[in-house]
This record gives C-alpha cells, structure tokens and sequence, in this order.
C-alpha cells in the first residue's frame, strides 16, 4: 500500500483523538500497517490537539513540513495553523465552525477571517473541502459527532486506501451503543458532503 | 473485562505504547507494581490501577504518593521474590534517584522493571533532562523501543534480563513511544501470578552500611560487565544496509531514520545501527560496526549518549572515522527531531537527492490568535484564584506579592487574566520557595499547591517551614484528584472513584499536624465568606494556610457527583 500521511487537529474537546483512533482501528481490521499518534496531558486543557495517522508501513509517527497528504481539521484556525505541513499536493478537509480562543476574547488578538482563507486554500491547494461539520452532526443528532463527520469527508475524498464499510463496521464495534445511529448518520452526511465537492 | 487482559495469544489490538508496557509486563508475570502519575507515563498506571481491580488479573497496583515512594514498594516486592513494576515520567525518576542509585547496589531478585518517559520538546513538563543519562548514572541496563510492539516485548525481556542480572531493567520511553498507537500482537497470558513471594534475609546483601555497599558496588560493575556482553550481541541492536556511511539511532529517531531510507532508497548506500538495548553501550558491536566507515551520523534527540560512546570506541581501537551529530552541528541537543530534519541529513550522508515538496508561499497568513491551555470552564481553581487576589487588593497587597506556584493544571494560573504564578522549580517546590522568598525579600508571599503534589512532596518543607518560623500563606487547591494527569487518587481525596475503599488523611489534618495554626477552609464558589476568611488567613504573619476545597468539575462528571 502506498504511503499516506493524515494529519488530524483540532481544539481539546472536540474529538480529534477519537477520530483518529477510530481510523486506527479501522485500518487494523483491514490488516492495514498503521501508527496512530496522540497528544495527551498539558495539550488537552482547551488547548490545540494534533493526531496523526501514517499509513503504508511509515515508522515515524510526526509529520513535519509540507509532508501532509491530507490535514483533517476541526476548527479554521488551526487549519491556517496547521498549513506549513501541508505542500500545494495536499487535499484539505476543514471543517469552518470557529472555536475562539480566549486569546481573541480578551481582545489580544484578532480572528482570520474564514472564507477569506477558504478561498486563499482552495488557490493553493490541490483538493479543499471547506463545510460546516458541526451543522451536519446536529443534524445527525448530535454536535458530539462533529469528528465522524470529518472522518466521512475524509472517505469521500477517496484518499484512505481501504473501503468506507470498514469504517462502518469499527463505528459500529467501537463507538458506544447509543451514540452509533448518530455517529452512522454523521459519517453518512460527511461521505455525501464530499462527493458533492 | 479489561482488554488487556484478552487472553487470546496472536490477536492484534491497536495499542498505546503505554499499554504495550502494560500488557508486557502482565505477561512476563508481573504481580507487584506502584507509580505516581506523570505525564507521558499516565496510562501505564491507569490501566494498571483499572487491572488491579479486576481479580482476574492477578496483580497488585497502588498510587503511591510519590516516586520515591513507588520505587521502594516495588524494590522491595523483588526483594522477596516477586517481579514488579514502577513507571514515572522523566522528572520524576530525579525524586526516586536517592532510591535508584541504592538499589542498583542491593540489586533484585524477582525481575523488576522501571520505566522511565522522556518528553523531549516538553509537551507537558518542565524541562527535556535525558533519562538515558541515569542508566550511565546507576550503571543499570537499559531499553528503549520504537513501537508499541516493541514496548511490549521489551518490558517482558526486561523481566527476563533483570531476574538473570539481578539488578533493575530501565526501559526509556519518550513521549512519542508512549503516545503512539500501533497494532501489538498478544501473547500468552500466564497461568499463574504470585502476589507473595519469600524476603530471605541477608544483611550483607540487602543492607548496604558501607562495609556491604563496598562489596555491592563491586558486584554491580561486574553486573555491568555481564550486560555489556549481553548488549552486544542482543537482537535489540539490530544492523541493516550496507556502504562506508553509517547510521546510529534509537527510540523515534530510529523511526525517523528507517522511513528516509526507505522514501530515499538509499539501504545499499548506509549501514544502519539500530540501538534497542541502549546501555551499557555495546562496545564489541560498535568496534564492528564501525570497521570499514569513513562516516557515522548519530541521530539522537537530546544528549549524545550513544555518540559520545561510540567516539571513546573509535578512539580507543584507533579508528579513522568521521563522527557526525551534535558535536558537529547536525543535529541540536534541543527539542524531538523532526522527520525531515533528519531525512535532510540521512540524504546528505548518503550523498542522494530529496524530492523537494512543492510547497505553496505562507508569508501572507498573520501572526495566528494563540491557543494556549487554559483552565477548563468551571474550573474551582479559577474562583481560587480570584478570591486570593480580591482579599489582596483588599489588604493593599496586591502589587505586592509574589506567587510560588506548583505542578498541576493550577500552573497555568500564569496566564492572563490571573496571572498568579511567579516562580516554578518541581513538584512541592511551591512550599520550599515560598520560605526562601520569605527570608529573601519584604514581599507579601503567597504560594499555591494542589492536593496530590501537596502529598507528594508538599509536607517535608511545611513542617520545615513553621520549624523556621517563615511567613508566607500557603494556599492548597484541593480538587479532590489528580487532575492535570486524568483524575489519579490520592491519600486526601473525599470524591473516590468506584470501589475505591482506602482511608482518608484530610488534608487540615496534616497541616495542623505541621504546626500550622491559622487555617482557613474555604468553598472558592462562594465568594464572599471566601473571601472573608481568606482575607483573615492572609492578614496574618507566620507560615498560614487556605485550603480551597472544591472538585475538579471534569472528574466529578466523571464518577457521577458521588461523595
């Protein structure tokens, strides 16, 4: 399989962990080779959560500049954040609900502005898609599922290299009892959300 | 059932790399083990503290109140016989180091692992001291993996070589090896865990006045020997490719190593060392090794451990070859590596190209609103916080105090708006610094220390504290928990996770117990009798206290609001 680097980040909170964990999971049940890393500790106080998936036998687990294949993110400003690991043969899968951070509450700093930043994406980077995630959870039932969503554009743009039933399956067998309708629902929305560009 | 305990050799389960120790040491028949949480070692204890609740388990686990506390119940579990266990993050193998430096001398008996994990770059600490540098320190062996696999399989041999050795086995992680998920084949779980083993006194082995501890120390070099001869031909160092140019790494660096020489193509142009059994250095192996390079780039985060080593080596057998690392400036002592920092030099040695990526010009993105950590919403130690500095203000002490601080989500009261947190050294530091600041200066000193720190090494300095007659207030945020490292009990705690049944030592009790008269206990949520009896706390000279009792709001979701 070839080698694929997913870079995953978001705010403490909002499930960035899970979701890649979930895509761990996922790639074992399909005897893909897989290293999941994870932020724990300090980071998680409301601060940025950073996860990777390497796929394709990758021994390391960090990504460093410009090596992204795909940025999965959670939250807009991270994404500007999280841009110099990605090169101008990135896809970007970015969800455009902002978390703002106390730093822009206590007037210290200033908010990008987001569609303007889409738009900078969408001229520098091969494949963007930009949505409102968190809309497409509650519609699913929840916010909560706002990372299975994520986890769905991220299938829908092709890119992992095993089949989306897979993913249905863990989120059947992993995911907790109540939450899986909502958490099958999110992922379906976040596929379809991706194949309609 | 915990699913580290699967029995159901040859399954794969996608593990942390903490849990890999985990599920190595249950199956190396592991009965006894004793941690103080710490960050990126927590889940170790966690699940070990889950496991030890469930019968079927076998073994026995406790939250010590500290690492030295820990190291000692589990080298005395080997004493008699039994294998065990303790883990702690970097800094707090320096609070067990009185404790380590002793056992290396009266050795073990049953296997007995300690695990040890470094956070290069500091994602959750204090500082990026090299761990590895205390297995040179104690002359112990050491470990260290790069896959969650090879936790697993280590910690089992750790068992293995520390019972045959009879001295302790360190096994090094990082942040990276113990944060990383990765599928871990199972092995046979088994049959049979002794919790209770058999001391067989002799004083002259376990009981090192100096005339015995003369006798050990010998014992321990030649141990070392031993371990060094093991070192070199262990199938934990491993040599791959083939040219004049050669590659040392371990831990992540090795990860980082293995994946440029594969996208770079370049196996037939290097020769790859690959260290898993760390120290003592393999000296015969690195000899051979070396026979034949012109060029050796060592690609290891911090410390130049293993280059310094293999200098001596070459230096010794009179070898012509270049050394290439920090020395040299290829690499810093700073900070974890990078992938393609160390791609960029795996390329330059081995003299083959690197794709450039295409990268897309940045430079009109702004300066990003920074995300720092903060104090969760609801958060006790906010309206701690804010009591203090009110009844300050109102004293007209304000602008004049300063605020030792301690180790614990409360750190982050340095940031704006609060901004209480002055001077920081290590877990309980808050107590001792706060008395020098006493001695040292006319201002109004304020220290603040959380419940489980306070245990962990809070009493010692407060007791010296009123004995020396300083002044300062002692504020002690007691959230019922350890916190910042996921929610650990510890000996004050009155919110008790599920069948935890252990007695109590309130917290007053043992402030009292140091002497400490003015005491003021305070609910920071309801701020104006806070306030109050903060306010007549602080007023006063001499060594006082406030204790802010309040639940972290996260764990009290967690176990459901049950007192």
């Amino acid at each position: 399989m070839s080698r694929c680097r997913i870079l995953f980040t978001g705010v403490g909170g909002q499930g960035t962990l899970l979701a890649s964990r979930l895509l761990g999971e996922a790639a074992l049940a399909c005897g893909e080779e897989v290293v999941v890393s994870e932020v724990h500790g300090m980071a998680q106080r409301g601060g940025v959560v950073e996860s990777t998936v390497m796929l394709g036998g990758l021994r390391s687990p960090i990504i460093s500049e410009g090596q992204a294949d795909v940025l999965v993110s959670f939250e807009p400003l991270e994404t500007l954040r999280a841009l110099n690991r990605c090169s101008r043969s990135s896809t970007i899968v970015t969800n455009i609900t902002p978390v703002v951070p106390f730093t822009v509450e206590l007037g210290a700093a200033e908010y990008p502005n987001v569609d303007h930043w889409v738009g900078f994406m969408k001229e520098n980077f091969k494949e963007v898609h930009a949505l409102d995630a968190e809309a497409l959870a509650k519609e699913a039932g929840t916010a909560r599922a706002l990372n299975i969503v994520l986890l769905g554009v991220l299938f829908g743009t092709g890119l992992v290299p095993f089949d989306a039933d897979i993913m249905v399956e863990t989120i059947k067998e992993k995911v907790k009892p109540k939450f899986v309708d909502a958490n099958l629902k999110a992922f379906e929305l976040g596929l379809e959300a991706a194949r309609n560009g | 059932m915990h699913p580290l305990l699967t029995d159901d050799p040859g399954k794969k389960l996608l593990l942390l790399g903490n849990e890999a120790i985990v599920r190595g040491a249950l199956e190396a028949g592991m009965a006894v083990a004793a941690a103080y949480p710490g960050t990126p070692s927590s889940e170790i204890g966690n699940n070990l503290f889950q496991l030890a609740q469930d019968e079927r388990s076998g073994i026995y686990f406790q939250f010590s109140t500290n690492e030295k506390v820990a190291m000692e119940v589990a080298a005395a579990a080997s004493a008699a016989g039994v294998r065990s266990l303790t883990c702690m993050k970097h800094v707090g193998m320096n609070v067990a180091s009185d404790v380590l430096m002793t056992l290396a001398y009266v050795g073990c008996k049953g296997g007995m692992v300690i695990v040890t994990a470094d956070d290069p770059s500091m994602h959750s600490s204090q500082n990026e001291q090299d761990n590895r540098l205390y297995a040179k320190f104690s002359n112990l062996p050491m470990l260290e993996p790069t896959s969650p696999q090879e936790a697993k399989e280590m910690t089992a041999y750790g068992f293995e070589l520390s019972e045959r050795l009879q001295v302790p086995v360190l096994l090094r992680t990082t942040t990276r090896t113990s944060h990383v998920r990765a599928a871990v084949e199972l092995g046979p779980l088994p049959e049979n865990r002794a919790k209770k083993g058999r001391f067989e006194k002799d004083p002259r082995r376990w009981v090192p006045v100096p005339a015995v501890a003369r006798v050990r120390h010998k014992v321990l070099l030649d141990i070392l020997t031993k371990a060094r001869e093991e070192a070199d031909r262990s199938g934990w160092n491993t040599v791959t490719g083939s040219g004049n140019v050669g590659i040392v790494a371990s831990g992540t660096a090795a990860c980082h190593v293995e994946d440029a020489i594969a996208e770079l193509g370049c196996a037939d142009r290097v020769k790859f060392l690959k260290l898993g059994f760390i120290y003592p250095h393999p000296t015969a192996l690195f000899e051979k090794f070396l026979e034949g390079l012109d060029t050796v780039l060592v690609v290891e985060e911090l410390e130049p451990f293993q280059e310094e080593a293999l200098k001596v080596t070459a230096f010794e057998k009179g070898m012509d070859v270049k050394i290439l690392g920090k020395a040299t400036g290829h690499f810093p002592r700073l900070y974890e590596f990078q992938p393609l920092q160390v791609k960029r030099q795996v390329a330059a040695v081995a003299g083959v190209d690197m794709e450039k990526a295409d990268l897309p010009d940045l430079s009109s993105i702004p300066e990003l609103p920074l995300r720092p950590p903060t104090l969760c919403k609801g958060c006790p130690h906010r309206e701690t916080y804010n009591v203090v500095k009110d009844a300050l203000k109102e004293l007209g002490q304000e602008e004049n105090a300063i605020y030792p601080t301690d180790i614990g989500c409360y750190t982050l009261g340095l940031l704006p708006p609060i901004q209480m947190a002055d001077y920081l050294l290590c877990m309980g530091s808050s107590v001792g610094t706060a008395a020098g600041f006493s001695i040292s200066t006319d201002h109004k000193i304020v220290s603040f220390i959380g419940d489980s720190t306070f245990f962990h090494s809070g009493i010692s300095s407060l007791a010296n504290a009123v004995h020396n007659m300083h002044d300062f207030c002692l504020v002690i945020l007691d959230n019922s928990t350890t916190a910042m490292t996921g929610h650990q009990p510890n000996p004050g705690i009155s919110l008790t996770p599920p069948g935890y049944d252990r007695p109590r030592i309130p917290i007053i009790d043992m402030v009292k117990a140091c002497g400490v008269e003015d005491i003021a206990v305070i609910n920071p949520y309801k701020r104006s009798e806070a306030l109050e009896a903060a306010k007549g706390v602080l007023a006063k000279k001499g060594v006082t206290a406030i204790i802010a009792e309040a639940p972290c709001v996260l764990y009290l979701k967690r176990v459901g609001g049950k007192k």
